[in-house]
């Protein structure tokens, strides 16, 4: 299977810009008397969530606790899955009891993601409440999940994928939607 | 994500099978599972509808209780083999024991059994995945993968470091399964004990050879004290254990001539004052607590990789 890239959806600029933007719509939601916390969702979400943990800090003054997550061991397929998912470690070194966290991905797509996250942090305590943060939403979801900070909506078809590419991972910053041959 | 394919073996029978970077491959995936041993729930559903069985032919506590804490870690359902109360008793082969565990759907059998080899046979008649909890003199392979995971996490690497195992190395399954795992990944081992309980031809594997403890000792960044078995094999080559914990025990006054640093491994159960005084087994250089903790991370690394290798490759 190739991918053929088929238009640029965000340059190094426009991530910024959405970043920026979402970082404030999080301080714009913060309850007086909650603690925020980031966690991001291995590998790219965790760049992202302290990218955005930065821009909360550059903003407000206080950089919220960021952790990374792995969501490997409750993924709903691993028995289906053809090549075995690497398990890289977990870093949350904070509580979460009665914290609102802000979980960060990449991509939104079927949400199964997202409902592995949500099983593996609550493994971890009882946070007050748990917000969604996503760079990019291409729809087509199989669970009832939501984000509720969106950098881009980009309406896709099953026969495209969205490629997100970070500094931190791929030497640059882009996002490009790609088609399947 | 990394796509390359590391693990596909369904049983883990021994180091000797494994390359260097299938073990590096099992030390970091135990690392994964370390942080789940530290959270509030210690559970997370990887193995979830799978079951394991504990199929001990001899006995052991700290083992199998280490395994099966580590199946109900990754949600697997978990069933112990009473061998004493079992059909074996009358006289059921090993293979046929298998066949029937299989015809269960038994997912994994976790096997400890006083032959050598027993494991190997086991793994080629099911289709159930094996792991070797200890055969006979040859391998206990979990043992090794956790005293390199405690060494690793303790000195940083393995590549290069000075191991010393001392005791009875001919009858050490513990022994072979580190020699194996230390030398694939480059560490510099030495072996150490009275001369006959050191098998022959064991310098093949590419160890140094000694029977005297300082010489063990010069230089070592680790050491891993054996158990001298006085009521099985190693009776036989010391008339005294007071003999054996003059000339080979670890005391506070060996380890003065040691780095400062040095660290001290034993798989356990200690014989306090036969193979080390009570001073080193509690002492500051000892990390032998926390083999048993990284015991359980390895073994759910363990059975997490063999449990889910496809249908296929069985």
């Amino acid at each position: 299977m190739k991918l053929k890239e088929k238009a640029k959806i965000l340059d190094e600029l426009a991530m910024d810009k959405a970043l920026e933007r979402m970082a404030h719509e999080v301080i714009e939601k913060t309850v007086p008397g909650t603690q925020t916390v980031v966690v991001g969702i291995k590998s790219r979400g965790a760049y992202i969530g302290n990218r955005l943990a930065d821009k909360i800090k550059n903003i407000s003054g206080t950089r919220p606790n960021v952790g990374a997550l792995d969501i490997t061991l409750y993924r709903d397929d691993l028995t289906q899955v053809s090549e075995q998912p690497t398990v890289h470690a977990t870093e949350i070194d904070f509580d979460i009891d009665r914290k609102r966290v802000i979980l960060v991905d990449d991509v939104l797509f079927t949400g199964r993601t997202i409902r592995c996250a949500l099983d593996a942090l609550i493994d971890f305590g009882r946070p007050a409440e748990i917000q969604l943060a996503v760079l990019i939403d291409r729809g087509h979801r199989e669970l009832p999940i939501r984000a509720d900070y969106v950098g881009k909506n980009v309406p896709t078809s099953m026969k495209e994928t969205v490629d997100v590419k970070l500094k931190e991972s791929d030497g640059k910053d882009e996002v490009v939607l790609c088609e399947k041959t | 994500m990394d796509k390359k394919i590391v693990w596909t073996k369904k049983d883990l029978l021994g180091l000797e099978y494994l390359s260097k970077e299938e073990i590096e491959h099992i030390l970091y995936t135990a690392a994964s599972f370390k942080e789940v041993t530290t959270r509030q729930v210690k559970k997370v559903p990887a193995l979830r509808g799978k079951t394991v069985v504990n199929l001990f032919y001899e006995p052991s506590t700290r083992t199998r209780m280490s395994f099966e804490l580590a199946a109900k870690r990754l949600s697997a359902d978990v069933i112990n083999m009473e061998i004493e109360a079992s059909s074996v008793k009358k006289g059921e082969t090993l293979i046929d024991t298998g066949r029937n565990i299989e015809a269960l759907k038994i997912d994994i059998i976790v096997v400890r059994h006083s032959c050598s080899g027993a494991p190997n046979i086991l793994a080629r008649s099911v289709k159930s995945s094996v792991v070797n909890a200890g055969d006979g003199w040859h391998e206990h392979p979990t043992q090794a993968l956790l005293d390199m995971f405690t060494l690793k996490s303790k000195l940083g690497r393995i590549e290069g470091l000075n191991v010393s195992i001392i005791g009875d190395i001919a009858h050490s399954r513990v022994a072979r399964s580190n020699i194996w795992g230390l030398t694939k990944l480059g560490a510099k081992v030495t072996v150490c004990a009275p001369k006959m309980l050191i098998p022959e031809g064991i310098e093949k594997m590419g160890v140094k050879v000694t029977s005297k403890l300082d010489e063990a000792l010069e230089g070592a960044d680790a050491i891993n004290v054996l158990r001298m078995q006085f009521e099985r094999d190693s009776g036989a080559a010391f008339p005294s254990k007071l003999e054996y914990f003059k000339d080979f025990g670890i005391t506070k006054e060996r380890l003065k001539q040691c780095k400062a640093d040095i660290v001290v491994m034993h798989p356990g159960p200690i014989n306090r004052g036969i193979e080390m005084s009570s001073e080193v087994a509690d002492g500051k250089n000892s990390v032998i607590l926390e083999q048993v903790t990284n015991g359980i991370a390895v073994r759910m690394a363990v059975l997490y990789l063999v449990g889910l290798v496809k249908e296929g490759a069985r």
